[in-house]
């Protein structure tokens, strides 16, 4: 696995960090609940093609601030202020999950923030007939197969990191659950839909088959919404997590869309 | 010492087999399970309960706020508050208290204490909580991660209020009120005394000393799971510089009195085994929302000692199964015995945990009005004698209300036809 180069971007004075890996034009990764507490092959077959860059958003691991982030406004704020200070402006940019949702929000507050779009699993809609499971009230150990179809992969993702202190990194996982809270909670409707018709841009939306969070059934809504074209890739054997669940087939779906 | 008479208004008639067949006692519990007809019972025995006290003497009666909950049916607590003041003379208000965070605007609980605080002729004890995980962030939505920040600010805000001299403009970070003059204002000056209800985490002991408000750990485990917190409350004030007045603190105990401890433990024991049983099966589903610990409190939890104890508790009560009555006695969850046994444990736990506030569950679980005022009145009567002198001759309660003179109240009276 490839060791990524790392550098700290400030956001509102916290620090953030970034990894870089891969050569050529440049995609941005947001990831999504949990984030990233390590590099992963996922983004490993994503740098064999392209420089891959991968901020860490406020809260999440790699990434402190979130504290300080009071509502939408302020999150899309720092979304862009990190995507900006990352070099990530005008990119083709790609997010799982939060990290998609804040992509797509961000987008639509501001036009020419991506060349292309990649969204996997975007939450910010909300079917009360196809409902968005609640990922804060669940039993402990009902987490893994909630948000993976091989909660396998989710169990060693919850390991902690080569070199970080158990203790840490068990604050870190819970800083990272109430940072995507405090912009989720209680995980209904954010609005979104009203400003889903700003994002021109040619968009992909890629949905696990096995999703247990929000539905693939999502992907019509936000393709419905956008005024750019669309492309729905949905990925069978995959859950809400399609990063740990079929990392190559992720990789590739992005790739053959952003080149 | 002051004894107080604590009432959580339970549901009494939740089923039998309620712990195998509902999942939840708290935010999802089945709404069919209440039968109104029921509660129009209930409330008013509770009040008669609350009242009896008030005339035995118990020094405050108080009462607390909880949503979606079957074992608390106080979403309100103000409403029950009010209907005391209006019946009894002489006891202490103690509201333990209205949820802050969840008041929109806060200047609505800075309104209804000033008119509890009025109402009763300055009896009032404003008690703060920032509420369970359960009342704040599942059933009423508040997001866990800015639950405190608002909680903070909405006490800032009330405390402001009730002594401006002036409308004022509060500019707040979650909170914006361009004109802000509540009226009526409190009748105790500066304002009611307040009380903080918590759970063992250090920043809000450290908070209560900053403030010079009361702390009162109110926790269903009894005395031997509150020892460790109490003593790190304890060991932090000595930290801070504060003196050991125990009024600082107030401690939640179950009781049950009989003439003997052989009655006492076959008078109890149905409604115990109801509480623990049925009233406290919280699905853990519900427990810990992100961000509602504080990440020092996280810390504090895995490295100290002292706070790992009350984090143990905090377990227990999370993931519960029923224990049996010997098991709720043996840990003293609830001390029961003669009166003059129960007199000798609570000299015991109020000495060794330093409490000056002692609030008692006398009613709890599926208990009958007959049965609590057997409770109520023999605790009253042969139990508090013996407990009275405790602290007064060395310790100044600086957090007791501080009602008119009696002549200066006025009495409920028939208007004449």
């Amino acid at each position: 696995m490839t060791t990524p180069r790392e550098r700290t971007v400030h956001v509102n004075g916290a620090p953030c960090r970034v990894w870089e890996a891969g050569q050529g034009e440049p995609l941005g990764f947001l990831a999504g609940l949990g984030g990233l507490g390590r590099w992963t092959s996922f983004l490993d077959r994503l740098a064999a093609r392209r420089r891959v860059v991968v901020p860490s958003l406020p809260g999440f691991p790699g990434g402190l601030g979130h504290d300080q982030l009071d509502d939408l406004a302020d999150w899309v704020t720092a979304t862009l202020d990190l995507l900006e200070a990352a070099g990530l402006r005008g990119a083709d940019l790609a997010g799982a999950s939060l990290g998609a949702t804040l992509l797509a929000e961000a987008a639509a507050f501001s036009p020419g923030l991506a060349r292309r779009l990649a969204l996997v699993a975007p939450l910010g809609l909300f079917e009360e007939a196809d409902p968005v499971a609640d990922v804060w009230a669940q039993r402990p150990e009902q987490i893994p197969a909630l948000l993976c179809a091989r909660p396998e992969a989710f169990v060693a993702e919850l390991a902690p990191p080569e070199g970080v202190e158990a203790v840490e990194w068990q604050i870190e996982q819970v800083r990272a659950s109430e940072a995507a809270a405090r912009l989720l909670w209680p995980t209904l409707d954010l609005g979104l839909r009203k400003r889903l018709h700003r994002i021109a841009v040619p968009t992909l939306l890629v949905w696990g088959a096995a999703d247990r969070v929000l539905p693939a059934s999502y992907a019509k809504r936000f393709a419905s919404g956008m005024a750019g074209a669309t492309e729905v890739r949905i990925l069978e054997g995959a859950g809400h997590r399609v990063d740990l669940d079929a990392p190559a087939a992720l990789a590739d779906a992005l790739l053959d869309f952003l080149g | 010492m002051r004894l107080l008479w604590f009432h959580l208004m339970p549901y009494t008639d939740l089923p039998d087999d309620f712990a195998e067949r509902y999942g939840s006692v708290w935010v999802d519990i089945d709404p069919a399970l209440f039968d109104p007809k029921r509660g129009h019972q209930l409330y008013n025995e509770f009040l008669d309960e609350l009242e009896g006290a008030a005339e035995l003497g118990f020094d405050g009666i108080c009462v607390n706020e909880h949503h979606q909950n079957g074992y608390g049916l106080m979403p309100s607590p103000n409403l029950i508050a009010s209907a005391l003041c209006r019946s009894t003379r002489d006891a202490a208000i103690v509201v333990m208290g209205n949820s802050i965070a969840l008041y929109n605007p806060p200047t609505r609980v800075a309104e209804e204490f000033a008119m509890l605080d009025c109402l009763s002729g300055g009896r009032l004890v404003a008690g703060f909580p920032v509420g369970t995980p359960m009342d704040t962030c599942y059933a009423y939505g508040q997001n866990p991660s800015t639950l405190r920040a608002r909680y903070h600010e909405a006490h800032d805000l009330i405390v402001k209020a009730w002594q401006a001299s002036e409308p004022f403009t509060w500019n707040g970070r979650f909170q914006k009120q361009r004109y802000v003059n509540p009226w009526p204002r409190p009748l105790q000056k500066p304002h009611p005394p307040i009380w903080i209800p918590g759970g063992g985490s250090v920043e809000t002991w450290q908070w209560c000393a900053r403030q010079d408000y009361v702390y009162a750990y109110l926790s269903y485990f009894g005395y031997q799971a509150g020892r460790a917190v109490m003593q790190g409350f304890w060991e932090e004030m000595d930290r801070l510089g504060k003196d050991r007045n125990p009024y600082r603190a107030g401690f939640l105990q179950f009781v049950g009195v009989g003439e003997s401890r052989a009655e006492a433990m076959q008078l109890y024991r149905a409604s115990a085994e109801y509480f623990y049983g049925r009233c406290l099966c919280v699905d853990a589903r519900y427990a810990s929302p992100p961000g509602y610990t504080t990440e020092a409190t996280l810390r504090a939890r895995v490295t100290s000692q002292l706070v790992q104890a009350a984090r143990r508790a905090d377990e227990q009560k999370r993931a519960f199964s029923a224990p049996s009555f010997e098991e709720i006695v043996s840990k003293g969850y609830v001390i029961v015995g003669s009166p003059d046994e129960v007199a000798e444990q609570l000299r015991e736990v109020a000495t060794e945990l330093n409490v000056g506030q002692l609030m008692l569950l006398l009613q709890f679980g599926n208990m009958g009005r007959e049965l609590t005022a057997y409770n109520t009145e023999l605790f009253a009567k042969r139990v508090m004698p013996q407990l009275r002198d405790l602290f007064d001759a060395e310790w100044e309660n600086r957090w007791w209300p501080k009602p008119l003179a009696k002549e200066e109240r006025v009495r409920p009276r028939r208007m004449a036809p």
